[in-house]
């Protein structure tokens, strides 16, 4: 560069020549592993001062403290537990239920033509119907017990993971497929040893997006109609103004939301170690 | 085995790339298709190996199969088909799954692929923790593992460097010592075709067309020597000619479409 462009540029000797300046800084992410921690801590102080200090109303927005007795209370008394119980069946339950009708309903879409013809058109129609509308039905069809509520969740499950999963066996590489093809591997080995395994990331990636379905549709379903669950807990509490007892029912569902988050990522750790 | 290509035509909806390809590979024979982008190579390989099913044309096969041989027609993939969630051994293993073999001869064959690639100490690897040229060599204990009559080999160094193609040819060079397996061997590298081929395919630009059959008649085993580089040379000068119109206007012709 001629110096006559660089008005700062020092004039030094031709041998020593100017240092090169560093420009390549920022952009980078770094790592700092306490700004959560530090986040969370004075999110709390704030909340706990202002009540403290009156600037909030204790039965409005009661303090953490108070939030962390009532929790408490829930474990002491055993109704942390029977709630949960409940709320965990019918996740569960619900979950792998239409998890399993999924994915064999995904399957045939991803490998048959024809299911996939029949299929899209009928998946699309139905996946936009937010599923918690369909309860009243399913309560008419099942009852007021916990059928309907397995249905709710099933239904809200299934087509996610049928999405998810044949979409996921239209990524599988195509070139794996004609190089098994080309070894002479039958049908089935092919189905085997690649389609699932190839399809086994944006399976998994669906079971993310289902499993929080699942737990907007269990709080809903048993607001609607259930003797126990967390959903039924908080409702009880909102009309009881017990809102210490009612933030403490929603950190329970943000705890079982970050539980099964931490679940999959493990399982996706341990499946998908080869990525 | 040999191979006898008859009249073989080709067209992905109305564009027509292959246009009456006749050609035969006597046995043990390698040779080598050059010919510019689109041209149709990896198409006809493809269509040499079942997995591409011709317009019009016949390709057929003859002759004796080694002994052990489970897969006659065998490729080599550009880039190299491995299960990225099987280890070194079980990627090679997936090809004799479907196949009634004991036990010790499923090792046998695993474990003689993996020694002659130099792979042994890196069995328990997965295709992430190993260079391009291992990954290819994995390919090619694979397709050792059936013991193949014939190899269709498409560009199987393009994605390498330069020195790890260097290597990887004098495996093919040892591989080739060893056993007379007929090969097609499909490239746009003419230092490969040198190297490798006893003949050479030149394709044209699109619709791809026989241009010239060029043997090499100096030895595999000999070309590395000062006294057959002017023959070389000779023949180098002659299908980079034939390659270099075909090539620039193939490249015009992508430009313009």
């Amino acid at each position: 560069m001629p110096d006559s462009l660089n008005p700062t540029a020092v004039p030094t000797t031709p041998a020593l020549g100017q240092p090169v300046r560093f420009r390549g800084g920022g952009f980078t992410v770094k790592r700092h592993p306490w700004a959560a921690l530090a986040a969370f801590a004075v999110l709390i102080a704030v909340w706990e001062g202002a009540s403290r200090l009156g600037l909030a109303s204790p039965l409005f927005l009661p303090p953490p403290s108070a939030v962390g007795l009532a929790l408490a209370g829930m474990v002491s008394d055993g109704s942390l537990w029977l709630n949960l119980k409940a709320s965990l069946a019918r996740i569960a339950v619900g979950w792998v239920l239409g998890t399993a009708g999924g994915m064999l309903v995904g399957f045939a879409m991803g490998i048959f033509s024809t299911a996939r013809a029949v299929g899209v058109p009928l998946v699309s129609a139905f996946f936009p119907i937010p599923k918690i509308a369909l309860l009243p039905l399913f309560i008419l069809w099942f009852g007021i017990g916990e059928p309907s509520k397995f249905a709710t969740i099933g239904f809200g499950v299934f087509f996610p993971t049928v999405i998810a999963t044949y979409s996921a066996i239209d990524q599988v590489p195509r070139n794996l497929i004609r190089m098994a093809q080309s070894f002479g591997l039958p049908w089935r080995s092919i189905l085997r040893s690649i389609v699932l395994p190839g399809a086994l990331p944006g399976i998994l990636a669906g079971f993310r997006i289902t499993a929080s379905i699942a737990l907007i549709l269990v709080v809903a379903a048993e607001m609607i109609g259930a003797e126990y669950g967390i959903g039924a807990f908080v409702l009880m509490a909102g009309n009881l103004m017990q809102t210490d007892t009612l933030l403490a029912g929603v950190l329970v569902l943000s705890l079982l939301g970050l539980a099964i988050g931490t679940v999959l990522s493990q399982l996706e750790r341990r499946l998908l170690n080869w990525r | 085995m040999r191979l006898l290509v008859s009249d073989l035509t080709h067209r992905y909806d109305d564009l027509t790339v292959l246009d009456g390809i006749d050609l035969t590979l006597a046995e043990g024979e390698i040779l080598a298709v050059i010919g510019p982008s689109g041209c149709g190579k990896s198409t006809l390989l493809g269509i040499a190996g079942g997995i591409v099913a011709p317009t019009s044309g016949s390709i057929r096969v003859e002759g004796e199969v080694p002994d052990g041989c489970l897969n006659p027609i065998t490729f080599i993939f550009q880039d190299f088909a491995l299960l990225p969630w099987r280890n070194v051994e079980d990627n090679i293993a997936l090809v004799l799954e479907h196949h009634p073999l004991s036990t010790a001869e499923r090792r046998e064959r695993i474990d003689d692929g993996l020694r002659r690639m130099g792979l042994s100490e890196f069995r328990k690897a997965l295709p992430k923790q190993l260079s391009g040229g291992m990954r290819q060599r994995v390919g090619i204990a694979r397709a050792l593992a059936v013991r193949p009559a014939m190899l269709l080999l498409d560009e199987p160094l393009s994605a390498l460097d330069a020195q790890t193609r260097e290597l990887l040819m004098d495996d093919f060079l040892d591989l080739w010592r060893r056993e007379k397996t007929t090969a097609l061997y499909v490239t746009h590298n003419l230092d490969e075709a040198l190297r490798l081929a006893d003949r050479v395919c030149v394709l044209s630009r699109r619709p791809g067309r026989i241009r010239e059959l060029v043997t090499i008649d100096e030895p595999r085993e000999r070309r590395q020597e000062p006294s057959a580089q002017a023959h070389l040379a000779e023949v180098r000068d002659r299908l980079w000619h034939l390659m270099k119109a075909e090539a620039q206007m193939a490249d015009r012709e992508i430009a313009r479409a």
